[in-house]
C-alpha cells in the first residue's frame, strides 16, 4: 500500500533521490578541499571558486529547461559565446550606456532561445537536431562580432561582479562604501554566488510553480495526456527554449565581464554544451524528461568543477580528470537507469 | 422503450461517423437525462467508444447535431467539452507519471497566488477531492508513477470530479479498481446523482450495470438499437439485443471436431494483476481462438508465452517438455518454434522503412545464413516461396515495406514468421484493419498450417471470426478463462453471454472452466 506514514519530507527525499546525492556528494567533497587547501575556508578562495562556477552552473540551467521537455539544446555553448562577443562591444562604456547593454545582451539571449523554440514548435523539428544547427548559426555570427579575440569591458563592473561583496559595495559606493559595521559579516561573500542565487530565486523558483513550468514538465513526462488536459504545448516550448536562451545569455554576460574580453572560442562552446549535458545529468534530471531542475543542475556543476579543484590541492595527475569526470558522469547515469529492473512487460522497454 | 425528453441534459440527433470507409456511427439518436445513470452496452466495435469520444470533444461527428441544456453544442476539443461540463474518465489513463497526485488533479487549471501555482492550495484541493471517494490512504505529494494501477485509476476519478462535472462519462473507469474502491466509486456516484449530474456508464459488466443504471441503451454495428429503463429487459433479451449483425465474411467449413493430444500446453499462468492461473491447451492441427471483451488478458496470455513478459508463474508445455521462455529468443527456439504475429504491425511487427524482402527474412536470418553472411541466393528464393504462397501483390520485393497496403503488410508479418517454421502460432487479433478479401485469405492460410500439424492459438476482437474458423474458443474475462467453447456451442449468443459474465448462460455442449 503507498506509505501514508511517510512524512512529506521522506518523500520528497526519495522521489528527489539524484538531487539528494548531489547535493551531499558536493558538500563532502568541499569540505575536504577547504581543508586541504593551504587558505581554506577563506573569502579569497569562495571567490575565485564561484568565478569558475559562475557560467557554467548558468548553461546548466539553460540546459535543464530543454532536458525537462525530453530533448536536449546543443546551441547553449554557442549562445554563450554570442552574448559574450556582444557583451565585448556593449559594456565598454560607463552609466546608462552599459545598462542598455545588459539588457540588450539580456535580449539577444532569450531571442536566440526563442529562435530555437520556434523551429522546434513551428518547423516541427526535434531539438537536438534544430539546435544543432542554429548553435552553427550562432557561433557564426559570435565570429562576425569578434572574429579575434578582443574588447574591453568597464573596469569598475569588472572588479565588482568578480570579487567579494566588500569590493561591490565599495565600487558601488552603498552601505559606507562596504565598511558599514552590520555588512561586515558578509563583505567576504563572494558575489557571483550571490548572482547564482539570486538569478535562481527570481526566475526559477517563480518558473517552477508558474502554470507555463507546469507545463513543460507535463510534456516531458506525457506529451499526449498534457495535449488532452487541456494545456499550451506550444507555448510551454517556446516559453523553455526561450528561457535557456536567457540563462545562456546571462552566463556569456558574466563570461565576458570575468575575462574582460570577447572571444568566439568553439571548442570552448563546445565542451561547455557538453558538460552543461553531464551537470544536468549529474543533477537528478532525466533526460527522458518530466523530472528534476535546475537547481539540481548547478549542484551538478558544482560536483564538476569541485572535482577539478581537487585535482589541483591534491597532488593527482592532471592527465586522470577526464577520467574522474567520466566515473561520476557513469555513475549518476546508472542510478538513473535502476528502475528498468522494475520493468514487467519488456515491450515497454522499448516504448 | 422510454420517449425521449426535450427537457433532458444531453441530446444526439441523427449523429454519424466514419472513419475513412468504416461508418463508426450512423444516424444515432440519444438522450441522457439529469441525474439519471445512463448504461450503454454494445460488442467490440459497437460504437461505444465512438459515442463517447463524440460526447467528450475527442472527434467531431460527420453529421448531426449535439444540444446540451437545450442549446446545440459543438466541441473542437477536450478542453471545450470540459469548459461545457462534460467530464470523461477515459480507459487509457490521462495523467502525467513524472508529476504528483496533486499537481495531476489540478493539472488544468491549478489554485493561484499571484499568478503562481498555489502548492498548498492545490494539496488541499487534492486532499478533499480524494478524500470524497475515499481515498485518504494516497499521499497527494507521490508521483503517479509510484502508484500502483488501481490507485492511479482513483486519482483519474478525482482529477475528473475536480472539474465539476455536469455530464460524467466512466468508460470501464472500474475495470482496474479494487472491490472496496468500486464500492466508494458507487457512493460518490449515488451523490453526484443526487446532485443532479447526469452519468454515462460503459461498462461489461453486468452486475454492475444491474446496481447502477437508471436507463441503458444498446449499440450495435454503428447503430443505436434501443434504449429502455432498469428491469424492462432480462439479460437474455439484452444479449439478444447485442448481437445478430451481418455475416461479414465466409468460412471454410471446419472439420469435425476431434480430441487432440495436446502440442501446447498452458498450466496455471499469471502474471501481476492481468492474468489470473490461465490453463490451456492446443492440439497438433488445431485452431483455439481467443475470445471476450478487448483487454481481458488475451494480449498478455500471448504475450507472456512469446517471453515479453518478467517474473509470469506457471507453465508453458510443448509436445510435454516444459519451456523456459524469457525473451523473444527463447520462444522462437523453444520446442518446434513458437511465432507471434503481433498487435501493431506497424511498430511491433515491421520495420517499416525496410524493404519487403529484408522485413521477411529477419526473424529467420539464421536459417538463411553461411558462416556469419546472409546468403543472399537463399534469402531471395525464399522471399520468392513466401510471396507466392501468400500471394502478397508487390512491385519489386525491394520496395519499403510501408508502401504496401495494410491487408499485404499483414500478409508480410505472417509470412515472416512461417519462414521460421514454427510449431506453435500465436496471432493477436491478425484481421484488424484488413479487408475482407486478404481476410478470407489469411483463414484459409491458417486452417492449411493447423492441418500441416501446427498448433494455433489466435485472438480476435470479431466474434464472427472465432465462430467461423476456430475448432475451440476459450472466453477470457477479468484475466481468467471463464469458458470453453466447442462444437456447436460456439455461437454468438454463448460467445456474448461467456464475454459479458452472465451467469447461468444456456450452455450447449461447452465445457465451463468457470471460477
Amino acid at each position: 500500500m503507498p506509505a501514508t506514514n511517510t512524512s512529506d519530507f521522506g518523500l520528497r527525499i526519495r522521489q528527489n533521490m539524484g538531487f539528494s546525492i548531489s547535493v551531499v556528494l558536493f558538500a563532502v567533497v568541499y569540505f575536504l578541499y577547504h581543508l586541504a587547501h593551504p587558505k581554506g575556508f577563506s573569502s579569497q578562495v569562495l571567490v575565485q571558486n564561484s568565478n569558475e562556477v559562475f557560467s557554467l552552473a548558468m548553461l546548466a540551467m539553460a540546459q535543464t529547461v530543454p532536458v525537462l521537455l525530453g530533448g536536449l539544446d546543443l546551441s547553449v555553448g554557442a549562445i554563450m559565446t554570442l552574448v559574450d562577443c556582444l557583451a565585448s562591444h556593449l559594456l565598454e562604456g560607463s552609466g546608462s550606456s552599459v545598462g542598455f547593454g545588459l539588457i540588450a545582451c539580456l535580449l539577444a539571449g532569450a531571442l536566440a532561445g526563442f529562435v530555437n523554440g520556434c523551429v522546434v514548435v513551428f518547423g516541427r523539428i526535434q531539438p537536438i537536431i534544430a539546435t544543432l544547427a542554429t548553435g552553427a548559426v550562432y557561433m557564426g555570427l559570435a565570429l562576425f562580432l569578434r572574429p579575434i579575440p578582443g574588447g574591453k569591458i568597464n573596469e569598475d563592473i569588472n572588479w565588482a561582479m568578480t570579487n567579494a561583496l566588500g569590493d561591490f559595495a565599495e565600487t558601488v559606493g552603498i552601505f559606507d562604501d562596504g565598511k558599514a559595521a552590520w555588512f561586515q559579516p558578509i563583505a567576504g561573500v563572494p558575489t557571483a554566488l550571490v548572482l547564482l542565487i539570486l538569478v535562481a530565486l527570481v526566475t526559477w523558483v517563480p518558473f517552477r510553480r508558474s502554470v507555463t513550468g507546469r507545463t513543460v514538465y507535463a510534456i516531458g513526462s506525457a506529451e499526449g495526456a498534457a495535449y488532452m488536459s487541456g494545456l499550451n504545448i506550444s507555448g510551454g516550448k517556446l516559453a523553455a527554449f526561450t528561457l535557456a536562451g536567457l540563462f545562456a545569455g546571462i552566463g556569456g554576460i558574466f563570461m565576458a565581464i570575468q575575462t574582460s574580453s570577447g572571444n568566439a572560442d568553439i571548442p570552448m562552446a563546445g565542451a561547455y554544451t557538453l558538460s552543461s549535458i553531464a551537470s544536468v545529468v549529474i543533477g537528478g534530471t532525466s533526460l527522458l524528461g518530466g523530472t528534476g531542475g535546475a537547481i539540481g543542475s548547478i549542484f551538478g556543476t558544482l560536483i564538476l568543477k569541485v572535482i577539478s579543484f581537487n585535482f589541483r590541492v591534491f597532488d593527482i595527475a592532471p592527465l586522470l580528470q577526464p577520467l574522474f569526470e567520466g566515473l561520476v558522469l557513469l555513475a549518476a547515469v546508472s542510478l538513473g537507469a535502476l528502475s528498468i529492473l522494475r520493468v514487467k512487460n519488456q515491450l515497454e522497454l522499448f516504448r | 422503450m422510454t420517449t425521449r425528453h426535450a427537457d433532458d441534459l444531453l441530446i444526439l440527433n441523427g449523429v454519424s461517423k466514419r472513419y475513412g470507409g468504416v461508418k463508426a456511427l450512423q444516424d444515432v439518436n440519444f438522450s441522457c437525462g439529469r441525474g439519471r445513470v445512463h448504461a450503454v452496452l454494445g460488442e467490440n466495435g459497437a460504437g461505444k467508444s465512438t459515442l463517447i469520444k463524440i460526447i467528450s470533444g475527442v472527434v467531431q461527428p460527420d453529421e448531426g447535431a449535439m444540444m446540451l441544456d437545450g442549446a446545440t453544442v459543438n466541441f473542437r476539443s477536450p478542453a471545450a467539452a470540459n469548459d461545457a461540463g462534460i467530464v470523461c474518465i477515459f480507459q487509457e489513463l490521462s495523467l502525467m507519471p513524472d508529476l504528483t497526485v496533486s499537481d495531476n488533479i489540478s493539472i488544468s487549471s491549478p489554485p493561484r497566488k499571484f499568478g503562481l501555482i498555489d502548492a498548498k492550495a492545490q494539496r488541499l484541493r487534492a486532499e478533499e477531492l480524494l478524500a470524497t471517494i475515499g481515498c485518504e490512504d494516497v499521499n497527494p505529494l507521490m508521483r503517479i508513477r509510484d502508484l500502483p494501477l488501481s490507485r492511479r485509476q482513483m486519482v483519474e476519478i478525482a482529477k475528473a470530479l475536480g472539474k465539476k462535472p455536469k455530464i460524467l462519462i466512466l468508460d470501464e473507469a472500474t475495470s482496474a479498481l479494487t472491490s472496496s474502491d468500486v464500492e466508494k466509486v458507487y457512493a460518490m456516484l449515488a451523490r453526484l446523482k443526487a446532485e443532479g449530474v447526469a452519468i454515462l456508464y460503459i461498462s461489461h459488466r453486468m452486475h454492475e450495470i444491474e446496481a447502477l443504471a437508471d436507463d441503458a441503451s444498446v449499440f450495435r454495428n454503428g447503430r443505436h438499437i434501443e434504449t429502455f429503463k432498469k428491469g424492462e429487459r432480462s439479460n437474455d433479451e439484452i444479449v439478444q439485443l447485442m448481437i445478430g449483425r451481418e455475416i461479414s465474411a465466409h468460412f471454410l467449413p471446419k472439420p469435425a471436431y476431434e480430441l487432440r493430444k495436446p502440442l501446447l500446453e498452458i498450466r496455471n499462468l499469471s502474471w501481476e494483476n492481468r492474468l489470473h492461473d490461465v490453463s490451456l491447451s492446443v492440439g497438433r492441427g488445431e485452431i483455439v481462438g481467443l475470445g471476450g471483451l478487448d483487454g481481458q488478458g488475451q494480449k498478455e496470455l500471448l504475450l507472456s508465452m512469446f517471453g515479453v513478459l518478467k517474473r509470469v508463474s506457471g507453465d508453458v508445455l510443448i509436445d510435454g517438455v516444459t519451456q523456459n521462455l524469457n525473451s523473444p529468443i527463447a520462444a522462437k527456439a523453444a520446442g518446434g518454434g513458437i511465432a507471434l504475429v503481433p498487435e501493431d504491425r506497424k511498430t511491433e511487427g515491421l520495420m517499416l522503412p525496410m524493404s519487403i524482402a529484408e522485413n521477411l527474412v529477419i526473424a529467420s536470418l539464421d536459417e538463411l545464413s553461411s558462416g556469419i553472411f546472409v546468403d543472399e541466393t537463399k534469402v531471395s528464393a525464399a522471399v520468392a516461396d513466401a510471396i507466392k504462397r501468400l500471394k502478397i501483390k508487390i512491385g519489386s520485393p525491394d520496395d519499403a515495406v510501408s508502401t504496401l497496403s495494410g491487408g499485404n503488410q499483414q500478409k508480410v508479418v505472417i509470412a515472416k514468421w512461417l519462414m521460421t517454421r514454427p510449431d506453435v502460432i500465436l496471432l493477436n487479433d491478425p484481421t484488424r484493419g484488413i479487408d475482407v478479401g486478404t481476410k478470407q485469405e489469411i483463414y484459409r492460410l491458417l486452417r492449411e498450417l493447423a492441418d500441416e500439424g501446427a498448433a494455433i492459438l489466435f485472438y480476435s476482437t470479431d466474434y464472427d471470426e472465432l465462430i467461423g474458423s476456430c475448432d475451440r474458443v476459450a472466453i477470457l474475462y477479468d484475466g481468467r478463462i471463464i469458458s470453453e467453447l466447442q462444437g456447436d456451442a460456439i455461437n454468438e449468443k454463448n460467445i456474448v453471454a461467456a464475454s459479458l459474465n452472465i451467469a447461468g448462460q444456456k450452455s450447449t455442449g461447452g465445457t465451463h472452466a468457470g471460477h
